[in-house]
């Protein structure tokens, strides 16, 4: 019972520091906003991880507070207030669905920095960043090609976003430098997470003959289900090994973690700045997994692949890139497609035998 | 010796008003033991649930505009659930309601419409509710399909369109392929009230909603015949109320409530449409209706803390790091424990022996 | 041939949950009970059932424990809408808030671990007959169990004098309970049942088809088990015919876009619960003997003494 009456004390002390809007900030406090449960194995839980790894790095400085499955609807700017009113000054908000919502907090807000995740919209204290996911995906169209025996992809998309569907080109252009005639057949599950329906798409995809499967969804269910059949398949956001010991090739891992640290030591200096971060493995925004259950050659290809994007030798969307038409896409970055054509992402490349949805 | 239920003679008075500060003191109990389990500590946790949303107006504003939607949904629910009409489809009506309205939203967009907009949006909003709320309504008075289940099913289905719509058709041309309509135009915007805040117009209409509910269960003869057609639907029919009709006007005017509120929702805080924009208020709505006793002034309080413990649980959640699951255990069991006090008002339990002789004996 | 095959076997696994839920629902409805909080059963019997089997490495084990948690959620739902008189669509949409938040924190611990699934039924050369040795005879046990539950429940209620005593309380209970019988203690038994069906139906996510936990893995499933009743119009028979039904529409919607046809998805998608609407506007129509909704359902029953 003494320890409740003490508890009572704290509590009230805590009260009359949290109301008290003067908060005696020797710690910097940093804010982060997540869609799905911090257990979901996939997105919310690399973004957990990397900020776990921020708290490691500089916990003595700083001091983390997260909110997590906030839905992408009304809710979404309260919780970014929410966390703006504890004290936080700088604030991950890492789903695009929270783009709007972030900008309102920020314009009401202006000595507070946020960073919006995968977004396009910016303000002096709202910065976005992402990752160049789609170079991935180009190395595992490479492989893919080179271990697929019927030469059929099965790939599992989430939403025709420009994300998901430059990461489907991407693939194909990596695959056909291996193979020119190489299929691709996609389904949209509609949803980031749905375990069955990932596992009910993968399933279909390998009757319908595909034997290698790539996803842009969350959870392992297809990798389950892709190790259950003895067939070979690519991870997505975290490390998929555990679920399929002798079908992952590799995965792409988002790694949030150099650049949540980068960022906050920047606020920890003053010298944070907004802009737009978009970085490919170069920066390390995202890695790939150890290339497992390949022959060497592949391996090698794979690496030396990876080693000409890191070093900018080798660009996925290298002009001329050819659209479902049979018309070449106008080349605006040079010799490469323009970050912004990348962006906005809105047909398929020629190879594809499929109707994008909604075009 | 058996516990037993009986009803009771009228309703309980002095339950009606402690019944709520029961469930509260029996939800407090439960959660500092759970807690404690979690190695929280108790009364820090139920002060920052339920006593710092209240302290500053910021918080304040957060919970009328969470619980704007709320209050006006459970109010046409609790109409409905007088009559014995059991919508559950709300959360459909709501969608209905917010798709329709846009519609007005996008086709104006940049075409620099007068302020008839906003206007137009509303009424065709609560009209679409209305309608798609009269589909489970009729089907149930010409058919007797059980509205139950079919306002259920309808849920799903304009879930479903709407996907459609802001994935297809309505998407936002400059909006990089992501779902969601480009954002109103400020004359398809419900107005805020505070300066920097989120208040908007739709709590005043949802409080004008409110008191028209008391006017018409308290002092009008639809009211009147609403509550006989649920409560005694014999004497109804021997007091020539056409009950079938009253079905059909209390899922309309629920569904025409609904619709204003998901129309409010999209125009108001979310500001363009999108997948997810309700996160569950139908469904919670119905909570809601039952908390509040099915009054509307029952309801309006019941809405006003079902939002505080949603707001507390972000709080919980920032200031103590306690998970979101929690704060659904915990709306859970505050849920049951207010359900079941509640109960004690109609009912009252009797300690009879559990010889079946004497019970009969004692009839 | 066996791409057929293939899909069939897709379609019961994808069926499976959906009928068992369906089929615990449809004894408590028959009986007079509308559980709207089968989603929440079914969330926290997954967590358990997993949890069971991950710490005994047991899949039964597993099994059990995930009815066990199903059945002690509806002995909270029994107390709340049988021992208190609470009104059964507001004490149903609470358990599944419940549900939700409980799994998520039995879970917890569990998220990131995975089991081994529950193996395949492999009888030698029976299951290798092609097309129907597979689908007889090679599908993992839950699938089997369920159809034998179907069965079991069919012969339940219009074999046994019990099964037409629950239904007669779910018709009237005011005669039921003139005629002597318990109805609060019958409701409460097929309540009971429909949590153990919730919860293996649960169980079957984490066990069979996704070896893993994740909290919200039920993405739904509960709702459609209640749609399926319906559609059923609370017959056994046609319990089945939905559930795969349902499960044929999902798994061929998938194929369909693998194999290029273009119709978007959210229209195949909204053909079950339409279906669902016209099958249930049809039938009350027809009112043909029994099929209609139990007269009682979602009442509130409070015996006279």
């Amino acid at each position: 019972m003494n320890r409740n009456l003490l508890g009572a004390a704290a509590a009230l002390l805590i009260a009359g520091s949290l109301t008290s809007s003067a908060v005696a900030a020797d710690k910097l406090k940093v804010g982060f906003i997540y869609l799905g449960p911090v257990g979901d194995l996939g997105w919310t839980y690399q973004h957990e991880l990397a900020r776990q790894a921020l708290v490691k790095e500089l916990g003595d400085k700083i001091e983390t507070t997260f909110l997590e499955n906030v839905p992408e609807g009304p809710d979404a700017e309260r919780a970014v207030e929410q966390l703006v009113r504890a004290g936080n000054k700088l604030i991950f908000t890492t789903s695009f669905g929270y783009m709007d919502p972030t900008l309102k907090v920020a314009k009401k807000y202006p000595n507070v920095h946020f960073e919006h995740c995968s977004g396009y919209k910016r303000d002096n204290n709202m910065a976005t960043y992402s990752a160049r996911w789609y170079q991935g995906r180009y190395i595992q169209g490479e492989i893919a090609a080179k271990m697929s025996k019927a030469g059929v992809l099965g790939y599992i998309g989430s939403f025709p976003i420009p994300e998901v569907v430059s990461g489907i080109n991407a693939t194909m252009i990596g695959a056909q430098t291996i193979n020119p005639n190489i299929k691709v057949k996609i389904i949209w599950v509609n949803s980031w997470f749905d375990p069955g329906k990932e596992a009910d798409a993968a399933k279909a995809l390998l009757d319908q003959g595909a034997d290698i499967i790539m996803q842009h969804t969350d959870s392992p269910a297809a990798m389950q289900i892709a190790s259950e059949r003895g067939k070979l398949a690519f991870g997505q956001d975290s490390e998929m090994i555990k679920f399929g010991p002798k079908s992952q090739l590799t995965s792409i891992l988002d790694t949030w973690a150099p650049y949540y640290i980068e960022r906050v030591k920047a606020e920890l200096d003053g010298t944070w700045k907004s802009g737009d971060v978009w970085g490919g493995l170069e920066t390390k925004m995202f890695e790939m997994a150890p290339y497992t259950n390949m022959p060497d050659d592949v391996k090698k290809m794979a690496e030396d692949t990876q080693a000409a994007i890191t070093a900018g030798k080798l660009h996925p969307f290298k002009c001329p890139v050819v659209g479902q038409d049979g018309k070449e896409v106008e080349c605006k970055g040079g010799d490469h497609l323009e970050d912004g054509q990348i962006l906005g992402m809105n047909f398929y490349v020629k190879g594809i035998d499929d109707k994008l949805p909604g075009k | 010796m058996q516990l037993i239920l009986e009803k009771r003679a009228e309703r309980s008075k002095t339950v009606a008003l402690a019944s709520p500060l029961i469930a509260i003191g029996l939800t407090i109990v439960t959660m500092t033991i759970l807690f404690m389990v979690l190695g929280k500590n108790p009364i820090s946790a139920l002060y920052v649930y339920f006593i710092v949303p209240l302290a500053d107006g910021y918080s304040l504003q957060e919970i009328a505009v969470k619980a704007t939607p709320l209050v006006m949904i459970a109010i046409g629910l609790s109409l409905c659930y007088l009559a014995n009409a059991w919508n559950i489809g709300a959360e459909g009506q709501f969608l209905m309601g917010a798709v329709a309205g846009s519609w007005i939203a996008v086709k104006t967009q940049g075409t620099g419409a007068g302020h008839w907009v906003l206007p137009a949006m509303l009424l065709l909003g609560a009209l679409a509710g209305a309608l798609y709320a009269l589909i489970p309504a009729i089907c149930k008075v010409r058919f007797g399909a059980s509205e139950i289940l079919t306002s259920l099913m309808l849920v799903y289905v304009v879930d479903l369109l709407l996907d459609y719509l802001v994935r297809g058709p309505w998407r936002d041309p400059q909006g990089f392929n992501f779902p969601t309509t480009a954002e109103f135009d400020p004359v398809a915007t419900v107005p805020t009230l505070i300066e920097g805040g989120r208040l908007h117009l739709g709590s005043i209409l949802a409080l004008v909603v409110v008191a028209a509910g008391a006017v018409l269960l308290g002092k009008t003869i639809k009211g009147f015949e609403i509550r006989v057609v649920g409560a005694a639907p014999r004497a109804a029919r021997f007091g020539g109320f056409n009950a079938n009709q009253l079905i059909l006007l209390t899922f309309a005017i629920s569904g025409a409530l609904s619709g204003l509120a998901g129309i409010i929702e999209v125009a108001g805080p979310v500001g363009h449409l999108q997948p997810g924009i309700s996160p569950g208020y139908g469904f919670t709505a119905i909570i809601v209706a039952f908390l509040g006793r099915l009054n509307p002034i029952g309801i309006l309080i019941a809405g006003l803390f079902l939002a505080l413990t949603f707001i507390g649980g972000e709080q919980a959640q920032i200031t103590m790091k306690i998970p979101l699951d929690v704060t659904k255990v915990f709306q859970g069991i505050l849920l049951f424990y207010v359900l079941a006090c509640d109960s004690l008002i109609l009912y009252r339990f009797r300690i009879v022996s559990s010889s079946p002789q004497v019970a009969r004996g004692a009839h | 041939m066996e791409l057929t095959e293939a899909i069939i076997l897709s379609v019961l696994a994808a069926s499976t949950p959906l009928l068992l839920a369906a089929t615990g629902e449809l004894v408590a409805e028959r009986s007079g009970v509308l559980n709207l909080g089968v989603e929440g059963m079914m969330i926290v019997g997954a967590a358990c059932a997993f949890g069971g089997a991950w710490l005994t490495g047991s899949i039964i084990i597993g099994a059990l424990c995930g009815m066990f948690a199903g059945v002690l959620m509806s002995l909270l739902f029994a107390a709340m809408a049988l021992g208190l008189a609470v009104n059964q669509v507001a004490t149903g949409l609470a358990l599944t808030i419940f549900g939700v938040g409980l799994s998520g924190l039995i879970g917890a611990r569990f998220v990131g671990e995975r089991i081994t699934p529950a193996p395949h039924l492999h009888i030698p050369y029976v299951s290798d007959i092609p097309l129907i040795g597979h689908i007889l005879f090679g599908e993992d046990g839950f699938v089997y169990l369920s159809l034998a539950l179907v069965v079991a429940v069919w012969w339940f209620l219009y074999r046994m004098r019990a099964g037409l005593i629950l239904r007669a309380c779910g018709d009237n209970h005011v005669s039921a309970h003139a005629l002597g019988y318990p109805v609060l203690k019958i409701r409460m038994y097929a309540v009971m049942f429909g949590g153990a069906c919730a919860g293996l139906a649960g169980a079957y996510l984490p066990l069979a088809y996704t070896p893993f936990f994740i909290p919200g893995m039920t993405a739904g499933r509960g709702w459609i088990a209640l749609a399926l009743t319906v559609f059923a119009s609370w017959l056994p028979g046609r319990l089945v015919i939905g559930a795969y039904l349902f499960g044929a529409v999902t798994i061929l919607q998938l194929h369909a876009q693998g194999a290029g046809i273009g119709i978007p998805s959210q229209f195949m998608s909204s053909l079950p619960y339409l279906a669902t609407v016209i099958v249930l506007v049809l039938l009350s129509r027809a009112r043909t003997g029994g099929s209609t909704a139990p007269a009682a359902l979602g009442t509130v029953f409070v015996p006279d003494r």
